[in-house]
């Protein structure tokens, strides 16, 4: 089953081509990985999938991202009702100067009115499903930026799956941590993976093998090449894919 | 090594720094040295909290003014605060980056122009309209605080745009990515993040509220009595030095400047809030 499916997309930063022409389809309950070269436009297919980009003066898109098999660059769009389900995990972890509770709790109360004890009921819940309840039970209502930076990571994982969005996507979020950090951020990927669709960009030829099921491979805004992970790092079908493995490039 | 030059060049700077700072600090002296004595001989209860202000009799009590200063400028807060934010929100959240650019400079302007002028303006154009509209005489509490909530708007608006738009980027994405409105993002996460700035140019703009004088003389009134509603005239601690200093001798030239020693405390305390607000940024 798809869960988003990318047909001829094409976006320009002003005169900037950063996307030519992208296919893709994304699978349901799947963790895919995008990888290539700096600047080749990881990031900005990844943010095209819940209209991050829309927040960028100058960007014009054309094509069309089917979220449920419904475009969502159709004119009448609910941005927000796409980002509700299409959630985001950032490089730099960025919880907001709230406390913890209010960090998890943020989704929650902007979507719906909620009475205290679901509200908690539901932040230990996501706490405990990123395996952070243990260690921040007792800092609830400690400033969520002066945590360290791989649990601030973690919390930012934690309020999203909190809205239990459909789709979580992932830009590096592991290059700000260091391999302990990433380690347990993989094994929580793995773990979401049952509930959750995953799209990750990341610069770590290994991540992406170690936790995903398919890869694209990306260069100068084209997908060059799309398969099963095993088959990309591997047999790859493009040699370009071939030289990015192999470190000619890159 | 330092040569000889630069040793003069730093050495007379400190100089001109220092001299500077001792000006400063001579005139703060100066206030309190001719302004405390009265306080001592009356009593501060007497003098501040007695609204009996009658020189000629030497009685030198300023509550009234005290009152009429917590008036206009909680009024003048009242009308600048929210405009103020609102237009900071507008500015720094809502239009395109380059049109902040240019009308951000444009209202720090507003700053510039002197207060006789928006005095005047209140004299020409607001009071007449409150008269007509209220009665009364016009000149009145409400017309204070519109002038001067009109004037800290510059203080609250530029201040403010700067704590907004110090707040990261990724604060405000990631708000947005977890399918907040840009309301929600804006009240729930900017806002909060801003707020010791946000403070601060509140403080910073009450400050400059107190301690106005022109605009206010010209349209506030002046009366030497408690005012019980906003269509009563008032006249406020700066006035009321302004408005007396020309004839004042002996124990009123001192209460006068008791007065002074009074905002100066005032303005102190309120600059050291601001700094507080500044510095809990970090
Ligand atoms: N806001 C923007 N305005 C103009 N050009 C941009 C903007 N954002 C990105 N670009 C350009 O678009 C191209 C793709 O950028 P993108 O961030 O998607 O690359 P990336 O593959 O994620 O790279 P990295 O691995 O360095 O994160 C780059 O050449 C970049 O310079
Ligand atoms: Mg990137």
């Amino acid at each position: 089953m798809n869960a988003i499916e990318v047909k001829n997309l094409s976006l320009h930063y002003g005169s900037f081509q950063a996307l030519k022409n992208v296919n893709v389809q994304f699978q349901e309950k799947m963790i895919t990985a995008l990888i290539g070269p700096s600047g080749c436009g990881k990031s900005t297919l990844l943010r095209c999938l819940n209209r991050m980009n829309d927040l960028i003066e100058g960007v014009k898109i054309t094509g069309v991202v089917n979220f449920r098999d419904i475009n969502i660059y159709a004119p009448g769009t609910d941005v927000v009702e796409l980002r509700r389900h299409v959630g985001m995990v950032f490089q730099r972890p960025n919880p907001f100067p709230l406390s913890v509770f209010d960090n998890v709790a943020y989704g929650l109360r902007v979507h719906q009115e909620m009475k205290k004890i679901q509200l908690s009921a539901i932040v230990e819940r996501s706490l405990q499903a990123t395996g952070l309840w243990d260690d921040l039970k007792d800092k609830l209502s400690e400033t969520a930026t002066e945590l360290p930076l791989y649990q601030q990571q973690l919390l930012c994982i934690t309020r999203l799956i909190a809205i239990e969005p459909k789709v979580i996507l992932m830009d590096e979020p592991c290059s700000a941590l260091d391999p302990i950090a990433t380690a347990k951020i993989e094994e929580l990927m793995l773990e979401l993976k049952k509930k959750y669709t995953i799209v990750i960009v990341t610069h770590n030829m290994q991540q992406a093998a170690r936790v995903s099921d398919y890869s694209g491979f990306m260069l100068m805004g084209e997908l060059i090449e799309f398969n099963k992970t095993g088959r990309i790092f591997t047999n790859p079908d493009d040699k370009r894919t071939q030289d990015y493995i192999t470190g000619r490039f890159g | 090594m330092k040569n000889a030059k630069e040793v003069v060049v730093e050495k007379s700077l400190m100089l001109i720094a220092f001299s500077a700072i001792f000006m400063l600090f001579l005139i703060a002296v100066f206030i309190f040295k001719e302004g405390s004595p009265l306080i001592f001989k009356i009593g501060l209860k007497n003098f501040i909290l007695s609204a009996k202000w009658s020189p000629l009799e030497g009685q030198f009590g300023i509550l009234a003014m005290i009152i009429g200063s917590l008036w206009i400028t909680a009024g003048a807060l009242v009308i600048g605060v929210p405009l103020g934010l609102g237009c900071a929100i507008l500015l720094s959240e809502f239009l395109p980056r380059g049109i902040t650019a240019f009308l951000k400079p444009t209202i720090e302007l507003l700053a510039g122009i002197p207060s006789v002028v928006y005095g005047f303006i209140g004299v020409v154009v607001l009071v007449p309209f409150i008269r007509e509209r209220f009665g009364g005489p016009g000149l009145s509490v409400l017309a204070g605080s519109i002038i001067l909530g009109i004037m800290i708007l510059p203080t609250i608006i530029s201040i403010s745009i700067d704590a907004l738009q110090a707040v990261p980027r990724s604060y405000r994405e990631g708000s947005l990515a977890l399918g907040a409105t840009q309301w929600q993002t804006i009240s729930m996460v900017t806002l909060k993040a801003a707020r010791s700035g946000i403070l601060a140019s509140i403080i910073l703009g009450m400050g400059r509220a107190v301690g106005e004088t022109m605009a206010v003389i010209m349209v506030a009134g002046n009366a030497v009595k408690i005012p019980n509603s906003i269509f009563n005239p008032a006249r406020t601690l700066t006035t009321n030095i302004a408005l007396e200093m020309g004839f004042a001798t002996g124990d009123h030239r001192a209460a006068l400047f008791a007065t002074g020693v009074v905002l100066f405390v005032i303005i102190m305390i309120l600059n050291i809030l601001a700094n507080y607000a500044f510095g809990k940024r970090k």
